[in-house]
């Protein structure tokens, strides 16, 4: 087990790093980032205060040392201006665009988005599993077909449509502003009971939004799964023992069918923070998918590689996590071959 | 005479289908007296596991009771016999028959468990629904039931999973799972189908005993006549969803009248065949092409294939979280040869290596040492040399018939594409020159030609098996290697597709490697008989002396557990309880192979090979 975990990390280790690179070196490649414009602007001023400004840049952010020794200053392997003083020993650097340190920018961003999506997570699960249920054991009745044609709608209704809708539809019958996460008033203020209950009533339409299509994906998958499950022998073989019907579902089929699903953390964890900027544009939610779209298209070169990082790291801690699970719930990944 | 406890009358039961209502079940009658075995016999399709779910009620939602009553008579319980058929099937009534006082065992100890729980809990459960018990108290029941079904460490198997045993130990798990609620009644669903002969009759064993101790009955549903013969009080042969006779098991076997049950009797290989008699399948196929051919001249006297010393290991990977790994030898310094136009038959059972051999032989795996040689015509060649052109050759000479004729043919592929791929695959002919040859092995399999165009899932499964045949047949091989051909058939079909090797070797004069679990098929089809047991041949004979005269322990247990349909050799069980045929170091001198052993072949009469230690050897000479 603790030889497993070594050799995982060490694993884990080289992925990051080998993304770190590509990630780096893929915003450095096309010419004209936030900073480089910024200093041609400085030069092209002619002032001599500019030109010098210009050369501190450069200076500080190294931008006249090759693309790899930037990287290295980058990651923290590299003395850089400020000595030894990148991602890994926790500095991640300055965004340009927002002139501002990328903890700054992004730190109340993350929590909000972290937030959002954990409450995103719960909602398609509660939701979806129930209905998943249902209608695979009363597959072709009423019932499953209806929950067939809701899925299909929300599958098939772009979300940031139906938060268009939304939003002008609860504007004018309930005269609620649902844009942004809590109410306007609130911004800047700190946290209070009456604040964080703005923030709940501000979640519910954003989590209905962007969890419908999760949602009617989730039963279709699920129901799917189930039915597959619902056919195998050992779900006879439990009701032949004479078991409730609802026990031997839950305790056999059902578990089972959960499998694709703790394998698929890995990809749930990286959605947390990158999925929705669409809706989180038009809803002007204030998390980090707008903030790195912004980022990217304006090339501030920290600011989007510390996002992507992290985005990164939550995929491969992701898979991490849901091997583990998979292994501590399924006796044949844990035990198999001993 | 005391009343039966279970009286099924006139049982209907409908399914349900887009073609419209179908009778699985028609117009069924029988009676389980107190204490007996009744077997229902039947190929598949007959309806038989059918009337056992309809006992369970545990029918698939399609299928429902349409007629008729199942009278359960429990003699724990002083009420008056209870109608199944009326109750309703999730009712609490049910629910505690159910599992409670009727209880089931299925065909796929496989896939029957739940891969999550232990087994453990999957067999305390069962108790723990019918009885108000302690956990502590179902556990000990549960080793008490462990112990008693014959596992070796009874508390150990509270805590193991399923895929941790083997298929005999997960079958009596089930097993330990009807009986730890001490059921009147246990329904056996092919229980021993999916099993190894000698762990088949282990299971037998196990049942009749249980029987015994317990004054339990027992439904059996089997198609093996050979396990009716040695276990049923009473039988019922059905055929299409109807009872064709029904009787006590002397009657049926020494007096049967039906001529459905006469013809199947006729269909299943025996042990005691006279040399040169032939199957009659139930249904005969007319393989128009062989009949017309002159039969070939005799073979020429050589190998057309030689298996010299092979050894084959694999490396496996034990467990997620270690990184040990274990060495699996598969295949243990294999000799083997296939005289041209003949069949050599290999028998062993799951995991000894055969089919590792066969992959090694059709060039899918390369033998660690040793070699095989192929001999077309053109003087020995290595296979595992062989380049280009003649690796191709090769593979052209050498074609495969596959165990499951249901995953061998690719649905999506019509007859006429399936039988021309190897043709296109080695670019044999101009499109008519392959339609013609497509129509050609149709008629040689005897199956229409007009199927050309249809479907592999428009056929049955003997059916398909013949066209997995023609299809191997495409390339006019020399060697078709016969991977268990009619372990997936019903008995019926079974006889048919081997009746259609033996013509078509006689009239095309192929050589045969056929591997089989099944003796008895082997006898039928093979000329000489390779005994294969963890990885070494064990014993190699001309198929009549190995079973006039087989000197191999293994071989011996073999013979002994396959179940004979005839009343006059009857398993001998006692023989068998001893347990550990397929453990080389257990056997006995100067048989045992212990260690690196390997042991020689030492002819014990011309052409009669057995494996012993090596000392033994020594001493004798």
């Amino acid at each position: 087990m603790i030889l497993f975990l070594i050799r995982r990390f060490a694993t884990m280790a080289v992925t990051l790093a080998i993304i770190s690179a590509l990630v780096f070196f893929i915003i450095k490649l096309p010419p004209g980032d936030f900073l480089t414009n910024q200093i041609a602007e400085l030069r092209a001023q002619g002032e001599a205060a500019s030109a010098a400004k210009a050369e501190f840049l450069i200076k500080q952010y190294g931008l006249d040392l090759p693309v790899w020794q930037q990287y290295l200053v980058w990651i923290g392997l590299w003395p850089g201006p400020n000595g030894f003083s990148g991602l890994l020993q926790g500095d991640w650097g300055w965004s340009f665009e927002f002139d501002r340190p990328v903890t700054e920018v992004v730190g109340d961003a993350l929590w909000l988005t972290l937030l959002i999506n954990l409450v995103l997570v719960i909602f398609v699960h509660v939701v979806s599993i129930p209905i998943a249920i249902y209608s695979a054991t009363r597959q072709y009745s009423l019932g499953d077909y209806v929950a067939t044609f809701i899925g299909y709608i929300g599958l098939a209704t772009p979300s940031f449509l139906l938060a268009l809708i939304l939003l002008y539809y609860t504007n004018r019958w309930f005269g609620v502003s649902i844009g942004g996460l809590y109410d306007a008033r609130f911004s800047g203020q700190p946290w209070t009971w009456e604040k964080f209950g703005s923030l709940l009533s501000h979640l519910v339409v954003p989590t209905l939004v962007i969890g419908l299509g999760g949602t009617a994906a989730m039963i279709r998958r699920m129901r799917a799964n189930l039915l597959d499950e619902l056919g195998k022998q050992y779900y006879v073989t439990a009701k032949a023992k004479g078991l409730p019907p609802t026990r031997a579902l839950l305790k056999y089929p059902f578990r089972m069918s959960l499998n694709p699903f703790i394998a698929d953390i890995g990809n749930l964890l990286p959605h947390l923070v990158s999925g929705s900027v669409l809706v989180s544009l038009v809803l002007s939610l204030p998390t980090v998918g707008p903030i790195l779209l912004a980022a990217l298209k304006s090339q501030d070169q920290f600011l989007a590689g510390f996002i992507l990082m992290f985005v990164a790291a939550l995929t491969v801690v992701g898979m991490l996590i849901s091997d583990l699970l998979l292994a501590w719930l399924d006796p044949r990944i844990r035990l198999g071959g001993r | 005479m005391q009343a039966p406890l279970l009286s099924v009358r006139d049982l209907t039961v409908e399914i349900r289908s887009d073609l419209g209502t179908l009778r699985a079940v028609d117009g069924v009658s029988f009676d389980i007296p107190l204490g007996k075995t009744v077997a229902v016999v039947g190929e598949s399709g007959s309806g038989k596991s059918v009337t056992a779910q309809a006992v369970m009620r545990i029918l698939p939602k399609v299928a429902k009771i349409a007629g008729g009553s199942i009278l359960f008579d429990d003699p724990a319980d002083r009420h008056p016999p209870l109608d199944i058929a009326a109750l309703p099937a999730e009712s609490e009534r049910m629910r505690q028959l159910r599992g409670g006082r009727i209880a089931m065992i299925f065909q796929e100890p496989m896939t029957s468990l739940s891969p999550l729980h232990t087994v453990g809990d999957q067999v305390t459960e069962a108790l723990k629904v019918h009885a108000d018990v302690s956990d502590a108290e179902a556990k000990e029941r549960a080793i008490e039931v462990f112990g008693r079904v014959g596992f070796p460490d009874p508390k150990r198997a509270l805590v193991t999973y399923p895929f941790e045993l083997s298929g005999g130990l997960r079958q009596r798990a089930m097993i330990a799972m009807a009986l730890i609620t001490r059921p009147a009644l246990l329904i056996a669903d092919e229980p021993t189908t999916a099993l190894d002969v000698t762990t088949q009759a282990q299971i037998l064993d196990l049942i009749r005993e249980l029987q015994a101790d317990t004054g339990m009955s027992v439904l059996l549903i089997t198609h093996d006549l050979g396990v009716v013969a040695n276990m049923a009080d009473e039988v019922v042969v059905m055929y299409r969803g109807r009872m064709m006779e029904t009787g006590a098991r002397d009657d049926i076997f020494r007096r049967p009248q039906h001529p459905y049950l006469k013809a199947l009797m006729r269909a299943v290989p025996r042990f005691a065949m006279k040399p040169g008699e032939r199957l009659t399948p139930l249904r005969e196929v007319k393989s128009a092409a062989v009949a017309a051919r002159v039969p070939a001249g005799p073979p020429p006297n050589r190998n057309v294939l030689e298996v010299r010393g092979v050894s084959k290991s694999f490396r496996l990977r034990s467990g997620w979280f270690s990184g040990n790994t274990r060495m699996v030898h598969a295949v243990k310094d294999v000799s083997l040869a296939v005289p041209c136009g003949r069949t050599l038959g290999l028998v062993g059972e799951s995991g000894c290596g055969k089919t590792t051999l066969s992959k090694i032989i059709s060039r899918a795996l390369d033998p660690d040492t040793g070699s095989v040689l192929f001999d077309g015509g053109s003087g020995p060649r290595e296979v595992h040399r062989l380049r280009g052109e003649a690796l191709t050759a090769y593979r052209r000479s050498v074609q495969f018939v596959f165990q499951d004729p249901f995953s061998s043919l690719n649905p999506r592929m019509t007859v006429y594409e399936l039988l021309t791929e190897p043709l296109r695959i080695h670019k044999v002919g101009t499109p008519d020159e392959r339609f013609e040859r497509a129509k050609a092995l149709l008629d040689m399999v005897g199956l229409d030609r007009r199927s050309l165009r249809r479907y592999p899932h428009s056929f049955s499964g003997g059916q398909r098996q013949r066209l997995g045949i023609a299809r191997a047949l495409a390339l006019e091989p020399q060697v078709l290697l016969c991977d268990e051909p009619v372990s997936a058939l019903d008995v019926s079909v079974q006889a048919q597709v081997l009746n259609l090797l033996k013509d078509l070797q006689a009239a095309l004069g192929l050589s045969y490697l056929f591997v089989s679990h099944n003796l008895a098929v082997v006898d039928y089809v093979a000329d000489t008989i390779a005994v294969m047991c963890r990885g070494y041949i064990v014993e190699q004979a001309p198929a009549a002396a190995l079973f006039r005269d087989p000197r191999h322990p293994y071989t011996k247990a073999l013979l002994a557990a396959v179940p004979d349909p005839d009343l006059d050799h009857p398993l001998d069980f006692a023989k068998l309880r001893s347990g550990r045929f397929s453990e080389p170091a257990s056997w006995p001198e100067p048989f045992r192979l212990a260690g690196e052993d390997a042991g020689v072949m030492v002819a014990v009469s011309p052409d009669h090979y057995v494996r012993m230690m090596a000392p033994a050897l020594e001493a004798a000479a």
